[in-house]
């Protein structure tokens, strides 16, 4: 096996047995994506290669001076580009900050730089995370490693892309209503939304803050775990950070899973799955009983009004929000406004693409006067009903079960005409963004060569657990070590 | 509920975005295509039900409201960023005549 293809844990095990050193571990990214990533485009910024190596280098010192240091430290891995850096621009993916260098770093980018994990670059992702495709990049869309024909998913698709494709040992996305765990899915690597407020989001550049949460795209369980103890914890930067004890999640790997209880809602089959996805999801939750799990159907009844209610609090937290891009403080500026009323719209107007101002828009129009009563304040009833039909749930079960997405990786452009059928992408993932409760994607096995994903939702701050069962599925499931072939994807593009 | 095309110039005009005629038409029809969609929450019947704005699971993190001064080399890099500035502050077209 090559160094490129390792897990991170296991190449920072070989970093401290001395098999490699954090210079060829750089180097075996770098090559990794002179080969893949002029097809992928998992990227929208790099550091330079000077740099990394020099900080390779002082890693390897610390190392080899016999310091103890996180199972992150050498590892190269990428960084959404909604999140802030000083060292790199920060542009969202969109026009409006495509200079835009912050003059400070999120606090993800504190603990991982304390961690000594070495950022390569920030990855490609749909404009302001508005999208389910990437195909919303202001720059360009990534292609899908598995058949470049397909998209990554989204908006952390350059994310799981990179992952997927071996250009890094692992990413950080953002998920507000999917946007870690449909990319992971598509893409078949391990995607986290960690519970709200247990990552900090200083930095991460607002979309729906009530919503918005940070994560890991690994390409296992382990990494997972390992990569959320370092970036889980309370950061007074943050008003809504959870104020408690750190845990350990790696701890939990490993530990007996029988007698976990699993809930599968009866309804999910009917929100159009479709087929070939169906049979491998079902597959996959069949696994769960061979673990000693107990997996019972149950009734969600909520589950078929979560997306329309996520649809008007995400773009009506998301017009708010962007309501700051005016082009004053930073960002684009058109020039030539005569007065300041038009250097509002001219900017805003010029900088923004269409998903955008769609949802700024849909948003504005949810909160205004004469519509707030039936579309936002019911929209905020329904999430109060999510949140109260999960705790029921959650009282006699452990996690709920379902699919990721209803289909694999389509195509590109197949989808990005029709904003609704964009939108049905998240059916299944919102439901733990309106509740604030963790969820997890992890590669469930391939319908007709292309990944399916399995979701697990569990109780706010279960983490652990969820890794627990999760790591023994993963060994059920049989996915683990399975990677693209991109060179294959390269022929078929070439024939 | 139907949203007009002068619906749409209204919520344009508030989110300070200019459309296009062409915009404008695809953009409404957009919008009754997703509402549509979106309307089928209101069969669920919520009863006294309460809103639920955000979710904070365990209590947040307030900090001391205190000043603090900023380093004033940050007040510079902050003030680089901006498209036009001049003399520490930042720079617009003229407000009042």
């Amino acid at each position: 096996m090559e160094l490129y293809q390792l897990t991170a844990c296991e190449a920072g095990r070989a970093l401290q047995k001395k098999e490699a050193s954090a210079a060829e571990l750089v180097a075996a990214s770098l090559d990794r994506m002179a080969l893949v990533e002029s097809t992928i485009n998992g990227f929208i910024s790099l550091r330079e290669e000077r740099e990394l190596f020099r900080e390779a280098e002082k890693i390897q010192k610390l190392l080899d001076n016999g310091r103890q240091l996180s199972p992150l430290a050498g590892i190269p891995m990428a960084l959404k580009d909604n999140l802030c850096t000083r060292d790199l621009p920060t542009t969202c993916g969109s026009k409006m900050l495509a200079d835009y260098r912050p003059p400070y770093d999120a606090h993800v980018v504190d603990l991982l730089k304390g961690a000594h994990a070495i950022m390569i670059g920030k990855s490609n992702m749909d404009e302001f995370a508005m999208g389910s495709s990437t195909e919303n990049s202001y720059f360009k869309p990534t292609l899908n490693p598995w058949d470049i024909e397909r998209v990554p998913g989204g908006s952390s698709g350059g994310s799981a892309a990179l992952v997927a494709a071996g250009e890094v040992f692992f990413a950080i996305g953002s998920d507000t209503g999917g946007s870690v765990r449909q990319p992971a899915s598509l893409c078949g690597v391990v995607g986290l939304k960690p519970t709200y407020g247990l990552v900090s989001r200083y930095g991460l550049i607002a979309f729906a803050s009530s919503l918005d949460q940070v994560g890991p795209l690994t390409r296992d369980v382990r990494d997972c775990a390992a990569v959320l103890d370092v970036i889980a914890g309370c950061d007074p930067r943050d008003s809504t950070s959870a104020d408690r004890q750190k845990e350990h999640y790696s701890s939990y790997l490993g530990k007996e899973v029988k007698g976990f209880r699993v809930a599968f809602p009866s309804e999910q089959l009917g929100l159009g799955i479709e087929q070939y996805y169906k049979e491998v999801f079902l597959e996959g939750v069949g696994k769960l009983g061979r673990l000693g799990v107990e997996v019972e159907e149950i009734s969600m009844p909520v589950y078929n009004y979560a997306l329309p209610a996520y649809y008007i609090i995400c773009p009506a937290e998301a017009s708010s929000n962007l309501a700051r891009y005016d082009g004053v403080q930073y960002g684009f500026r058109s020039g030539g406004e005569q007065d300041l009323l038009e250097l509002y719209f001219k900017n805003r107007t010029e900088a923004f693409g269409p998903e955008v101002k769609r949802r700024i828009m849909l948003g504005t129009y949810a909160l205004s006067a004469g519509y707030y009563d039936a579309y936002y304040l019911q929209a905020s009833r329904v999430r109060t009903a999510v949140k109260q039909q999960l705790e029921r749930i959650f009282e006699k079960y452990d996690f709920v079960v379902t699919p990721t997405s209803p289909t694999s990786a389509f195509k590109l452009g197949e989808k990005v005409d029709d904003p609704l059928t964009m939108y049905l992408n998240d059916i299944f993932t919102t439901l733990a963004n309106l509740a604030g409760v963790p969820a997890i994607s992890i590669p469930c096995g391939l319908a007709n060569g292309l990944p399916v994903g399995l979701q697990l939702i569990g109780r706010h701050f279960d983490e652990g657990r969820m890794f627990q069962l999760c790591c023994a599925l993963e060994e059920e499931l049989g996915m683990k070590g399975v990677r693209p072939d991109i060179r294959t994807a390269l022929e078929r593009e070439d024939a | 509920m139907k949203v007009s095309k002068k619906e749409v110039e209204h919520v344009a005009k508030l989110a300070r975005l200019n459309l296009s005629e062409e915009e404008k038409d695809l953009y409404t029809e957009q919008f009754n295509h997703i509402l549509d969609y979106i309307h089928r929450m209101n069969e669920l019947d919520l009863g006294s039900i309460q809103e639920t704005p955000y979710v904070q699971p365990s209590g947040g993190a307030l900090r001391k409201d205190e000043a603090r001064k900023s380093p004033p080399e940050f007040l510079k890099e902050v003030l680089e960023e901006a498209p036009e500035g001049e003399n520490g502050f930042f720079k617009v077209p003229p407000v009042l005549e």
